[in-house]
């Protein structure tokens, strides 16, 4: 019980956290900054990493190795596609 | 190693914060992304050091494919497919959470496991949260591609069969932390969460998909968290919660720059608000007068008399691939010494951000680039405005016409221009579906023609004056 209690209070903080950095993104940059937030949510990459490298082979490794592909298209397509953005942004 | 692995997690979270907090700006943006990049990297690789990994030809072969598959993503996708490509990104790590989320329930299965009711919940959740973000990404991602319609969509008894969606999801949960480990009602759960996916962006418009595309942000977001809350780890409960912070945003700025309710875009299309006065007004509302329009030279002729320019560029630059022929005119323009600014509206496009990142393609410096409520005081100062494919956002109705379905949009005020021109493929009416009076005012001239075409007219006509 305790434990998820400190869980909330962590997710709670991060919420206000993350308010307070996203109001001061500009309009100009909104599409990069979903993209790489995006990227940012295939975190889920640990729990998967977790999920496929168990030591049987079970239908949970299977599902695991999946949750990996997906993962990691969400990381490394929203990364790259957002610096490809970043990169067009200047100004002359 | 534990310790040390915590530790890095920590650190992993404090490079994203740092990686936002750059995006404050575009001169920091890309270092940003770097950070947060960084921060991604140092996360997987300690997870390799967790003593509960023992086997990684699974883990070397998921990465390999997903990383080919997101890179070609990544490199092939074109500007104007900006709002798919987020979409699809959203689907997939929805998908991945809630395939984590399964994974670890059969790892509960396990006789020498076992649930405890917390576990039950948070996985239910995770569930939920990450099928309908993956489905009904996927959905978003068809209306913009354009294989699933994007009209609004009704059908009898739609809300009622969400509710008894939402209904079996919830009656599950808690049987679940009954009798914990019930595999079909598990499977249960998840087609529920997968057919309420589908179901809920199904109705929306067209044109409201920058709502829906930044609710399932926030959505992919929240499903991390909820991972975060199933395998207790602190870090994905903190990157999720930032990433749901951030679509909640933008879906409430969205929202307001059409000024209306989360739950009226969601409900689907304008009607809602605009039953009322299809009765009260009717057809004798319609604007009354005559339509001026102008061809290239004539376009070319206003311009070259005018001292200041502001182009306001909307979903048919992006449909028209516009943004170059665009920026061509801009320095054409600029040549001849006139002051050319883009005045952009919050939900032009298919995507917040949507035009800046097509004029940033082209070239088009971002301080030129003007949000509404920082150029709007600005067109009574203006010779010219050119209007690309843009129709709902500009119509002065939303400002005075109680009766207009689109009363009370915040709206770039064009009109106060001293002409404005209007460059549209024909008449008929934008989004809302009604007709825009704007272009019967004295000052506007009608500039028939595809974007890109009419533009690159226009460009030719300008030179040879």
């Amino acid at each position: 019980m305790v434990d998820i209690l400190m869980q909330i209070y962590v997710f709670v903080l991060a919420i206000f956290v993350g308010f307070e950095l996203i109001t001061k993104v500009p309009p100009t940059l909104h599409t990069p900054l979903m993209s790489g937030s995006n990227a940012i949510s295939g975190i889920t990459i640990v729990g998967a990493l977790l999920s496929a490298g168990a030591e049987q082979f079970t239908l949970s490794t299977i599902l695991g190795l999946v949750a990996i592909i997906f993962a990691t298209i969400n990381v490394v397509g929203g990364f790259l596609v957002t610096d490809r953005m970043l990169k067009m942004f200047k100004k002359k | 190693m534990h310790v040390i692995i915590e530790l890095s997690y920590l650190l992993s979270s404090i490079l994203f914060i740092f990686g936002i907090k750059k995006l404050g700006s575009p001169k920091t943006a890309r270092q940003g992304n770097t950070y947060s990049a960084l921060g991604m990297l140092l996360a997987i690789v300690v997870t390799l050091f967790d003593q509960h990994i023992v086997t990684y030809e699974w883990i070397i072969i998921g990465l390999v494919v997903g990383g080919a598959i997101g890179a070609t993503m990544a490199i092939k996708v074109q500007m104007t497919g900006m709002p798919q490509m987020v979409g699809i990104l959203n689907g997939f790590g929805g998908g991945a959470s809630t395939l984590v989320a399964m994974s670890e329930y059969y790892k509960l299965m396990d006789p020498t496991r076992g649930f405890t009711h917390q576990d039950s919940v948070t996985i239910a959740l995770s569930i939920l949260i990450g099928a309908v973000t993956f489905t009904g990404s996927f959905i978003a991602f068809g209306k913009l591609q354009g294989f699933v319609t994007g009209k609004v969509v009704k059908y009898p008894g739609q809300h009622p069969l969400n509710a008894f969606l939402v209904l079996i999801v919830l009656a599950g949960t808690i049987y679940e932390v009954m009798f914990p480990g019930t595999e079909w009602l598990m499977l249960t759960l998840l087609s529920a969460s997968l057919l309420l996916g589908v179901l809920l962006v199904l109705p929306i418009g067209g044109a409201d998909m920058p709502v829906a595309i930044s609710l399932l942000n926030s959505y992919s977001g929240l499903a991390a968290s909820a991972t975060g809350f199933v395998l207790g780890n602190n870090e994905l409960i903190i990157a999720g919660a930032l990433v749901g912070a951030s679509g909640i945003i933008l879906t409430l700025i969205m929202c307001r720059g059409m000024n209306r309710s989360l739950m009226n875009v969601l409900l689907g299309g304008w009607e809602s608000a605009g039953s009322a006065s299809t009765t009260a007004g009717g057809a004798s509302d319609k604007p009354q007068g005559d339509v001026k329009s102008v061809d290239a030279q004539e376009a070319a002729m206003i311009f070259d008399a005018a001292s200041s320019v502001v182009i306001v560029p909307g979903y048919g630059m992006a449909v028209a691939q516009a943004q170059h022929a665009i920026r061509d005119l801009t320095n054409l323009l600029e040549k001849k010494g006139i002051k050319v600014r883009f005045a952009i509206h919050p939900v032009a496009g298919r995507m917040p951000g949507h035009m800046n990142v097509l004029l940033a393609e082209a070239n088009i410096s971002y301080d030129k680039l003007y949000a509404m409520e920082d150029i709007n005081d600005d067109f009574p100062n203006t010779d010219v405005a050119l209007i690309i494919g843009a129709n709902d956002v500009v119509n002065p109705a939303a400002r005075h016409d109680q009766s207009s379905p689109i009363f009370g949009m915040p709206i770039l005020n064009v009109d106060y221009a001293k002409t404005v021109i209007i460059n549209k493929r024909s008449m008929n009416a934008g989004y809302a579906g009604i007709d825009n009076e704007l272009f019967f005012y004295p000052n506007a001239f009608m500039y028939f023609g595809d974007a890109k075409d009419a533009v690159s007219k226009l460009n030719n006509e300008i030179k040879e004056l």
